[in-house]
């Protein structure tokens, strides 16, 4: 337990330290945040009902889509995973610590965008707490997970960025953050569904907000939440020691395995 | 036989078509420094890293510490230190953190006498990039000993190490050596294979090409033994023909005989200037030196 504590500490400081992801994990949502709030508000009123969730899924896609695969792939290259290995530091500790830290980090954020959102941009606070911070962890986990996943799978960094702009930029667009899901045309409406944040919004909005949406929130709840249980999973099945002469356990390809949820989702809620 | 903490019998590593390593056989026992050698690509890395846990093996058998490393990796962590050729470390890492977490892992305190002794005390809050080159190398030993491990691995341990960094390094080998740590080290260096190391084997093509002490090692090449004399007077001077010496030239005041029996030869020497009634200033004799053999090996790839 104290070496687990030790390393998370570590991670979580590496976090603030390293400057590419304190941009990610910080600068980047808290800067968007504020042109959002500033000028998006200004541009479409209704967009400040939601700001809160929509804000939160951006930070959770910056830190944990963008922020989180890299430094894997980067360390992996360098031979730490194998020093580490050495050393006794288990698989689950090195691709579940970085998940954590940067749950943690979001949460910082998140905080901040819920304290401040109602001050300066007149925008609600959730009804339900509770269903508010339980669709925040499932969330934080299926992202989190699915970013760990990206950098465990990735032969480069060129190779996540890829990933992860695949997953970030249609989050983005229509993934519910900034347009709502009814505002779509059908098949978009449709497609979204394969994106994590169509569902994390929809169960925010609901369980948050008391807001009902089109698609049965329970559904993609339930749906985010077998996301990240599998895409975790994977992550350690294929986790590889080294990048050069590794022999992982079964193809990259297994990865694409994390998007049966969605796929199921897709057929079944579209 | 009890002894025996390294032992690696008919090991081979392949990588796909290619053998790295090939049916080699060796032991390192208990306290004993044993040197790895061999031109890059020799297969001293594969062979490492199979001990370490890091490959599979193909063929053979491997056991450290009694432990099987490509079976057993749980136990094998708490048995062997490894100092690891590249970084291994975060760059942001610092010195104290690296310390706290990897003797976190192997459930000891943080030695802080070893963070003294090897002069990282006042580097304690640097992060590992900001560290020189033999503070790092430093700091990868201190993390490889940390929990006082039976077996220690050396990856080119001075590589990229100032004279004093290295003196103080060997210094350390030796006394982990004097406390029972048996030392496996791979190194280029040749003359510090000589200084370390009890015995040594050269790798060459995946196979043993040499094995023995240094010493012995040394002794089977072809080199020959370089006779240099100083004489005041002239005895030396013209063609005068000595037993066992294939070549003699001077240089500056010396006369130099290249030797390949030096008893016969030096016994000559020595009579023929008494017997002229001149006076020996010096007389030097240098064997062959380890690396003298390394490159006659690797040059005429002579396996065993």
């Amino acid at each position: 337990m104290s070496a687990f504590i030790h390393h998370f500490a570590f991670e979580f400081r590496i976090g603030t330290r390293d400057r590419n992801l304190l941009m990610l994990n910080y600068l980047f949502p808290l800067g968007l945040y504020a042109f959002m709030g500033f000028l998006m508000i200004e541009l479409n009123p209704a967009f400040g009902e939601t700001l809160i969730p929509s804000m939160i899924l951006i930070t959770m896609l910056a830190s944990m889509i963008l922020g989180l695969p890299n430094p894997i792939v980067a360390a992996r290259d360098a031979g730490i995973y194998r020093s580490y290995k050495i050393n006794g530091v288990p698989a689950s500790s090195i691709i579940s610590i970085p998940a954590l830290t940067t749950i943690v980090h979001t949460t910082i954020v998140s905080g901040i965008i819920v304290i401040t959102a109602p001050i300066l941009f007149d925008s609600p606070l959730p009804s339900n707490w509770v269903g508010f911070a339980l669709v925040f962890l499932i969330s934080a986990l299926a992202f989190a997970s699915l970013g760990v996943l990206i950098g465990v799978i990735s032969s480069s960094i060129r190779v996540t960025v890829l990933w992860s702009q695949l997953i970030f930029l249609p989050s983005m667009m229509i993934g519910g953050l900034m347009i709502p899901l009814s505002m779509l045309p059908d098949a978009l409406a449709r497609f979204s569904l394969l994106l994590p944040s169509t569902h994390s919004m929809n169960a925010f909005l609901e369980f948050g907000y008391g807001i009902t949406t089109d698609v049965l929130a329970t559904a993609s709840l339930a749906i985010i939440l077998s996301g990240a249980i599998l895409a975790f999973a994977l992550a350690l099945y294929l986790f590889s020691w080294d990048s050069q002469n590794s022999t992982r356990r079964g193809p990259t390809t297994l990865a694409l395995l994390a998007l049966l949820p969605y796929l199921a989702g897709m057929i079944m809620l579209g | 036989m009890d002894d025996i903490v390294i032992q690696v019998e008919n090991f081979t590593k392949k990588y796909g078509d290619f053998t790295a390593v090939d049916e080699i056989s060796f032991v390192v026992s208990k306290g004993e420094v044993f040197g790895l050698l061999g031109p890059n690509g020799a297969g001293k890395t594969s062979t490492l890293e199979s001990l370490e846990g890091l490959r599979s093996v193909d063929e053979g058998k491997l056991l450290v510490a009694g432990v099987d490393p490509a079976k057993d990796g749980r136990q094998l962590r708490n048995k062997i230190g490894v100092q690891l050729q590249s970084s291994g470390l975060p760059d942001s890492i610092t010195v104290s953190e690296a310390m706290k977490l990897f003797s976190a892992y192997h459930s000891v305190p943080v030695d802080e006498d070893l963070i003294d002794r090897l002069g990282l005390r006042e580097k304690v809050d640097t992060q590992y990039f900001q560290l020189s080159t033999g503070q790092k190398r430093r700091l990868s030993l201190a993390l490889a000993i940390t929990h006082r491990p039976p077996v220690l691995i050396l990856d080119e341990p001075t590589a990229g190490l100032d004279v004093p960094s290295r003196k103080e390094l060997h210094k350390m080998i030796g006394e982990l050596k004097n406390k029972g740590t048996t030392v496996l080290l791979a190194t280029h260096d040749m003359s510090e294979a000589e200084n370390l190391a009890d015995r040594i084997a050269i790798l060459l093509d995946g196979k043993i090409a040499a094995t023995g002490t240094p010493m012995e090692v040394t002794a089977k090449g072809e080199g020959q033994t370089k006779v240099s004399v100083r004489v005041e007077g002239t005895s030396l001077d013209g063609s005068v023909e000595f037993p066992r010496v294939s070549q003699a030239i001077t240089k500056d005041e010396y006369r130099i005989y290249f030797s390949t029996d030096i008893g016969p030869t030096v016994s000559a020497i020595i009579a023929h200037v008494q017997a002229e009634g001149d006076r020996l200033i010096d007389l030097r004799v240098e064997r062959p030196s380890l690396e003298d053999r390394f490159l006659e090996i690797t040059h005429n790839g002579e396996v065993q």
